[in-house]
């Protein structure tokens, strides 16, 4: 797999092939392990790695690598989908804004701008507070709070290539809006979209694994990344690889991605 | 005695990416005797620049200097560390930029820039420096030297800020000074005053220079020598006079045919008179809050009128800030006006573009100014221009196809470019696929806003030959906008002389330089350089001695409706003009002018 990529010429495809790679993972890695991620079982506590447990075991006794691959499909989905979610979300109402009328530009601007005042870890322990722990309010969370960058990012970026001459003549021969979003607009705008998208996705997976260390993140008997980081702390003091391994995941998963994307947007 | 500046053999290589080293600048050598100016002359990316930039020690990263010497007051530049670099430049050699408006720091006073260089050489004191500086700024016939240096830059125009930019270049007392297209961002009426006051200054001081263009008759004005350049290497050196009127090489030959201001008209213009197809009436655009006239805040375009008929090619000509984008955009429907009509083939035109019918939209096309921002960047150009074939005519497919090869094939360009790219193509290139973007609705008449202005001389004429040619084959009308006069001339039928925002003069443009006109008419024909040696020393003297008159303008609240050219003008009469707005008048040769046509210019043509 890693000869394959760095073999690919073309980095568009290696940011696509690594998404793919992480996605694969959080779906099909649970099924590689054969230990049961809860199964609390006669082994000891912070063991190092064996054949047995190839990444030794947590503070309870439980295989590491079960528990990890477990973690990062937690990580991995809830992340993508609230990074889906703000970003489509801020890029249509961030074209909204600057294709529509001027009053649809003032409302969104304020409401984004108010949001972007509330400190995001705030914001999300106040919504858990209100509504709990589910992994649905999770993601709804994380969405809204980084739609207002996304939409200032997207509002930005359109606002420039609207102003453009082919936007322009477009308008002038009487193209629906409809067109000119989908076939001027967007397509010049995406590269840089792409590199917020990344920057986005980063920003979830630090504040997911944020409140899951504050432990209203992601509740057991499910695991993500954070909340074994939290669980493991003891075993700092061991050199565990059940405390060690979840945070340099976090740090391959964030930087990797954030490369990636920033690398394909800035060769198109 | 050796020369002030003595280049040999230079060598510039540069890479682009992780690409190969190509070669920039080729062997390039020429020397310069003291206090002469040299031009180096050539196209966009012929090297001029970077063999200017050179001399002082500069060149563009991931540029490096492969060979050759350069020499210049007696210091060896290449072979400087970047210690005595710094130091030589500024005290010995200075720079004057093209952009003098993006060249200020708009949040410093004048004086502070205008001292700042010498003051980092420590050549004098501040205060001293400053008394030199208000005598530079007297000079450079700068306005209130005194206090000129307490302004911002954003308050200043841009021919005094280029003058400015000088006054920087030479408040060191450099011995050299090295000028990059200083006048190519101004207006001609303005280019002529910045020419003289340089011309004046370079003499005075014994300024030794190199004068970068591309512009030919500038060239004949103030150089004594000239470079001709193209692709980084010397195509023919010598005197401006043999270069300018004997050329040797095949390409200076053909950068002189090209400047030349050539007719292109037809006997196209002598048919019968057609009937009008494009009539504007009393067009008022303009911003902001309407008053209790009925008339915006800020008036861009002031009540012109004028007409295109069936065929005909109109342009309208003004300096930078004159209303002639607004004026276009209005006509597409891409601002709204304020009040006045438009109609077109007889049928009154609405003022946005969402209230066109199809065919009105299809008509009438506007080409935009800037190639570059005009074709959609992630789309191939064949893409592109099917679109806009798919959009009027409904051609689909095999058709669609065959009918964008048509249009390329129509603008002279390869059916095979059309795979390409916008990025892959030159300017040249993407200003004939704007036009073909219009020409593939099929329209009557076609809006040309400043198409030629950001092309190189060889390229805007052939670009000419082609509107020429699709208003003969086509019978397309036109309106060509631009300011540059000699364009104008070579392939319009009419003129419209817009000065801030009114239309002050609209007749035929082969009358242009004879008869009866505005004064700001005659001003811009008076201002384009002519390839003549002493053209600019002429025109001065007969400027200063025509003067303008000693009149008490009438100074309080100036009326909107009296003559925008009042302060300019050197024909005003005091107790008409600055009381009674201009009216219409018709004159002989079949222009009417908005002006009060005093006994001076007038005399007994009025008609």
């Amino acid at each position: 797999m890693i000869v394959m990529f760095g073999k690919l010429r073309s980095k568009h495809d290696r940011a696509v092939l690594l998404i793919a790679f992480w996605i694969l993972l959080a779906l099909l890695g649970p099924l590689c392990s054969s230990h049961d991620p809860g199964a609390i079982g006669m082994q000891p506590v912070f063991s190092g790695p064996s054949m047995a447990h190839l990444l030794g075991t947590d503070y309870l006794g439980r295989d590491t690598l079960a528990r990890l691959l477990n973690g990062i499909r937690h990580t991995v989905l809830l992340c993508f989908a609230s990074t889906l979610f703000s970003c489509s979300v801020g890029t249509f109402l961030g074209i909204a804004a600057v294709t529509s009328r001027v009053w649809v530009e003032a409302v969104t601007g304020r409401l984004a701008d108010g949001f972007l005042s509330i400190p995001s870890l705030l914001f999300a322990l106040l919504v858990i507070a209100v509504f709990g722990t589910s992994t649905g309010a999770l993601i709804m969370t994380m969405g809204i709070i980084y739609t207002p960058g996304a939409y200032r990012t997207s509002r930005a970026l359109a606002q420039r290539i609207a102003r453009l001459d082919f936007v322009t003549v477009a308008r002038a021969r009487g193209e629906s809006t409809p067109y000119i979003i989908l076939q001027e607009i967007l397509p010049n705008m995406a590269g840089p979209m792409i590199a917020d998208v990344g920057l986005r996705f980063i920003y979830s997976v630090l504040l997911l694994s944020n409140l899951s260390f504050l432990g209203i993140g992601v509740q057991p008997p499910e695991v993500d990344l954070g909340s074994m980081v939290r669980e493991n702390m003891l075993g700092m003091a061991y050199g565990s690889p059940a405390m060690i391994v979840p945070v340099i995941v976090i740090a391959v998963l964030t930087v990797g991605i954030n490369l990636a994307l920033d690398s394909s947007s800035g060769k198109r | 005695m050796a020369a002030t500046i003595q280049v040999e053999n230079l060598e510039i290589v540069g890479r682009r990416g992780k690409g190969e080293e190509l070669p920039i600048v080729r062997n390039v050598s020429f020397s310069v005797q003291r206090g002469e100016m040299l031009a180096l002359i050539g196209e966009s990316g012929s090297g001029k620049t970077t063999v200017a930039l050179s001399l002082l020690g500069h060149i563009r990263s991931g540029c490096r200097i492969a060979g050759g010497t350069i020499r210049v007051a007696g210091y060896d530049v290449t072979a400087l560390t970047p210690h005595e670099r710094r130091s030589m430049r500024g005290r010995v050699i200075s720079y004057v930029a093209q952009n003098a408006g993006s060249a200020f720091n708009p949040a410093l006073s004048i004086m502070r820039q205008v001292v700042e260089p010498a003051l980092v050489h420590r050549i004098l004191p501040r205060r001293e420096l400053e008394a030199r500086a208000v005598s530079l700024f007297r000079v450079l016939a700068l306005p209130e030297p005194e206090t000129i240096g307490e302004r911002y830059p954003g308050e200043l125009s841009g021919g005094q800020l280029q003058r400015l930019m000088a006054a920087m270049a030479l408040m060191t007392d450099p011995e050299v000074v090295i000028f990059d297209e200083p006048t190519t961002a101004l207006d001609v009426t303005t280019q002529i005053e910045v020419l003289a006051v340089f011309k004046e200054v370079f003499a005075e001081r014994g300024i030794t220079g190199v004068y970068v263009t591309h512009d030919l008759s500038v060239v004949s004005q103030i150089a004594d020598h000239a470079v001709v350049l193209k692709d980084g290497a010397i195509r023919e050196t010598g005197t401006v006079s043999k270069i300018l009127f004997q050329p040797e090489d095949p390409y200076s030959q053909a950068l002189l045919a090209a400047a030349e201001p050539r007719s292109r008209q037809t006997d196209l213009a002598k048919r019968p008179a057609q009937p009008a197809l494009l009539d504007v009436r009393k067009l008022v655009v303009g911003y902001g809050q309407a008053t209790s006239a009925g008339l915006p805040e800020k008036v861009i375009v002031n009540h012109v009128s004028f007409s295109v008929p069936k065929g005909g090619m109109l342009g309208v000509i003004g300096e930078s800030g004159c209303g002639k984008s607004t004026l276009a955009r209005a006509i597409s429907g891409l601002q709204p006006w304020a009040a006045g009509e438009l109609f077109l083939n007889g049928a009154s035109l609405a003022g946005s573009v969402r209230e066109r019918t199809p065919e009105q939209r299809r008509h009438l096309q506007l080409v935009a100014q800037n190639a570059d921002s005009v074709l959609n960047p992630s789309k191939p150009i064949g893409k592109t221009l099917e679109r806009v074939v798919r959009f009027y005519s409904g051609l689909k497919g095999e058709a669609a196809t065959r009918r964008v090869n048509e249009l390329l094939d129509m603008v002279r360009l390869s059916p095979a470019l059309a795979s390409r790219l916008p990025s892959e193509l030159s300017g040249g290139q993407k200003q004939r696929i704007n036009f073909a973007r219009a020409l593939a609705a099929d329209p009557q008449i076609v809006l040309c806003d400043e198409i030629t202005a950001a092309l190189d001389t060889v390229v805007a004429a052939a670009i000419l030959d082609l509107m020429k040619e699709l208003q003969r084959d086509l019978g397309l009308s036109f309106i060509f906008i631009t300011h540059d006069l000699h364009a104008l001339q070579s392939i319009c039928d009419r003129v419209a002389v817009l000065y801030a925002g009114q239309a002050v003069e609209v007749g035929p443009a082969s009358t242009l330089g004879k008869g009866v006109h505005h004064p700001y008419t005659r001003l811009l024909h008076d201002s384009v350089p002519l390839m003549e040696p002493g053209w600019l020393e002429a025109t001065q003297r007969r400027r200063l001695a025509e003067a303008t008159p000693v009149t008490t303008l009438n100074p309080l609240s100036p009326d909107p409706e009296l003559c925008c050219f009042l302060a300019r003008c050197s024909d005003r009469v005091g107790g008409l003009c600055d009381r009674v707005p201009p009216p219409v008048l018709s004159v002989s040769q079949g222009s009417s002018v908005l002006c009060h046509l005093p006994a001076s210019i007038r005399p007994e043509f009025l008609s």
